[in-house]
This record gives structure tokens, sequence and C-alpha cells, in this order.
């Protein structure tokens, strides 16, 4: 039987072979991406949310929070990994818990200037209106730092994509996985198919939350037309 | 914490700190690549962005490329340059792969520094006779020192990072402990990895800090 000549034998970077023979291999690690990613972004954002609201409520606590989240954020995402290997062992949730830290940064940052961008008037007017503290925080407070947390919100999940790659030093990387065999295979087509729809995950999770932000806040189209 | 121990043991070992792969070599490697890699990108990147800043063009350009880059995987970014005929010059694909993502935030920093100088000042100097040139130097650049420094120290920490990541696709630096470690199945030596890029990113950070609170007071006060 003859070797077959194609774009797989001559390993070319762009190989439609490639992408017909290896659909379910290249379907399931998008969906582990996409799992990892989702995953962390939301714990973060439901860890995120009290913590942003507690330093806003409580000023001494916001210097602390802002430090350690800064502190978090400086540590390179390979060495972070490695440091809670000991703690969760090659897992998934090693990835996921080391994704939601940095995510976790972004969020509490973006959420606390928003709280913080919440003019003082408007308060004072919901205040004068009866509204209680709760009532306060989720009614007017938390709807006006809206935008501001979304912005942080594409920022985290945006990040979120392209680190899960470094989870291939774990094997849950998602793409990452096929990025990193394919570094040890030398196989061209498999790496560079994985770097594209990395990208394309991070362009469509950005395109997802602006559309969601969009529904969020009508408010602030009506004010701009 | 047995394991915190063992790493630490590993750490205190003077045979890990000496030799060609030893930590003192890694330290060395990767203080070098940040530091030659942080010079480059700034000999592109801040030129760039001053003269943008100064003719007000291209904003969309210099603002939009830290979103994209952030977009791009590093890792990935890494590998594919491994695989292109640059992969032959051993640390080639690092260094390039280090610039790329350097240069983003230094150009868009450095750009909306420019940008945001008070534009009655620019244009009393103007008023006072002073040639483009002697605006840019004498007043836009001193005045957007303050943001153009932010974007070197986000800079720095990203070089950190990503050099990190670089011993993924067998580059040098502090990363190699790492993965030297996954592949000995060694926690201990992991986490001691992990441990010294932590702390070598958090003194970069911790320097340019410094730097900012001792520098001249008008260099101050230039978080984005």
């Amino acid at each position: 039987m003859k070797a077959p000549d194609d774009c797989l034998a001559r390993n070319e970077w762009i190989c439609g072979a490639y992408l017909s023979t290896r659909r379910q291999v290249l379907s399931d690690a998008v969906l582990q991406h996409l799992e990892l990613t989702s995953l962390a972004v939301l714990i973060a954002l439901v860890l995120a949310l009290p913590l942003a609201v507690l330093a806003r409520r409580w000023r001494l606590a916001a210097g602390p929070v802002l430090a350690l989240t800064t502190v978090l954020y400086t540590i390179p995402s390979l060495a972070m990994f490695s440091l809670l290997l000991p703690v969760y062992g090659l897992s998934a949730a090693l990835v996921v818990a080391g994704l939601v830290l940095y995510s976790l940064t972004l969020l509490v940052r973006n959420i606390l200037a928003g709280l913080k961008a919440v003019p003082e008037e408007t308060r004072e007017a919901a205040r004068g209106m009866g509204y209680g503290p709760v009532r306060l925080l989720l009614t007017v407070e938390l709807p006006l730092a809206l935008p501001a947390a979304m912005a942080g919100l594409r920022i985290a999940a945006v990040s979120a994509v392209s680190l899960v790659t470094v989870g291939a030093i774990v094997g849950f990387g998602g793409l990452g996985n096929l990025i990193y065999s394919g570094m040890n295979t030398y196989f061209k087509a498999q790496v560079l198919t994985a770097s594209v729809l990395c990208v394309l995950i991070a362009v469509a999770a950005d395109l997802l939350l602006l559309g969601v932000q969009w529904l969020l806040t009508p408010w602030t189209r009506a004010a701009r037309s | 914490m047995n394991t915190l121990g063992e790493a630490w043991d590993w750490l205190a070992d003077s045979a890990h700190w000496s030799g060609s792969e030893g930590i003192g070599q890694r330290l060395l490697e990767h203080f070098l690549l940040t530091l030659v890699c942080l010079l480059i990108s700034c000999l592109i990147a801040l030129p760039v962005a001053l003269v943008l800043g100064h003719l007000g063009r291209g904003g969309a350009l210099a603002v939009n490329i830290s979103n994209i880059g952030r977009a791009v995987p590093t890792f990935a970014v890494l590998v594919l340059l491994l695989l292109t005929p640059l992969g032959r010059y051993g640390e080639g694909p690092t260094v390039v792969a280090l610039v790329l993502f350097a240069v983003p935030p230094l150009l868009t920093n450095a750009y909306v520094g420019m940008r945001e100088v008070d534009r009655g000042v620019v244009q009393a100097a103007r008023g006072m006779g002073m040639t483009g040139g002697q605006l840019l130097r004498r007043v836009e650049a001193p005045l957007a020192l303050p943001m153009i420094l932010a974007g070197v120290r986000l800079a720095a920490v990203q070089l950190v990072a990503t050099a990190t990541i670089a011993a993924l696709a067998g580059g040098g630096g502090l990363g190699r402990i790492i993965t030297a470690g996954f592949n000995l199945a060694s926690t201990p030596q992991v986490v001691a990895g992990a441990f010294l890029v932590a702390v070598f990113a958090l003194l970069v950070e911790g320097l340019f800090a410094l730097a900012e609170r001792l520098g001249p007071g008008r260099a101050r006060q230039g978080r984005p």
C-alpha cells in the first residue's frame, strides 16, 4: 500500500484532512476548554461579588482585599498552577482553582470601582425614598455598577480562555493539550488549528458577554440616543 | 504541610543551586531574558506610542492592541514560533514571544498617557512658540511619564510570566525547575520552583512600586 501524500503526511500548517479526521478530538478539547473556563469564571463571580460589596461597605477591608488580589494576579500562571499541586493533585480542579484566583482579581477590582462610582446623590435620593441598605444595594448600586462589572467580566473571561492552555502541564488544558502534544510530535496543523480555535473562543466569549451587557443595561442605550 | 517542608528542603539543598541546570543559572537566565526583552520592547513601543500620541493618530490601534494581546494565548504563540524555522535558534522563539506580549501594555499606556496631557497646557506651549519636537520632549513626554512608567511595570510583570511559560516550550529560566519537577513527578521540586517564580515576580512588581514611590513627585499617581 502506498503512503498517502496528503497535507497530513507533508505536515503542513493548514490542513483540511486534519479537521475532518480529528473532528472528535477537536470537539472534546473545545468542550473541555469551555467547561474549565465557564466554571472558573462563574465561581469567581460568585466569590467576587460579596468580596467587593464587603470592601465597599467596610472601608478597612478594601486595602487588604485589593493588596491580596494584586499579589495573586502578579504570580505567573505556571507557578500558580504548580503552587496548587499539593492541594488538588493532577486534576481539572487544579486548573479551575488557578483560573478562579486570576478572575477573582479582575472581578473584585472592577466591581469595586463600579460601586465606588455610584454618585452619592443617587444613594441619598434612594435613602430619602425609604430604601433600606439591602434594597439600595440590589436595586440601585449593583445595577449602576453593572457596566464596570461587565467590563471586568469580559477581561476575566478572555484571559481565562487563554490561560486554560497552560493547564496542559497537568493534562487539563482543553485546546492547550493539543498544542502541547502537537509541540512534542512537531504536528504543525494540530498546533495552528488549536491556537486559532482558542482565539475564536476568546472572541466569541467577549461578544457573548457584550450581548448580555446590552440586554442587562437598557438604560445606557436610552441615555445615549 | 508535609509537601511544603519537602519543598523547603529541596530549596535548602545547596546541590540544587549550582551547575548549568541549578537555581542560580535559571535565576540568571530568567533575569537576563526579562531585562533584555524589556529593553527591546521599550525601544520598539515607546517611540511609536510617543509619536502617535503626539500626532493624535492611530489611537484605535494603540488602545485595542492590548485587548488583542489578551485573547492570544502565550503558550500557543510560543509553540507556534517554536515550530517555525525560528525554533532552530535556541532562545529565539522565547525572545520574540516575550517582546510580542510586552509591547501591547507599553504601547497602550504610553499612548493614553500622551493623549491625557491637559490640552490647555499643550496649547500654552504652542503659544509660547514651541515646535512639535520641543512640545513632545519638554511638555508631553514628561507629563505622560507616570502612565508610561505604569506601562513599563505592567510589561515587566507580563515578561516574567511569559518567560515562565517559555519553559513549557523548552525555553530557559525559572520555569524549567517547574517543568523538570513535573517530568520527575516530584511535587516538592514543582512547588519549590513555583515559589521561586512567585517571589521573583513579586520582587519585580515591588521594585517598580518602590521606584514609583521614591521617584520624582510628578512620576507618581500614574496608575491607570
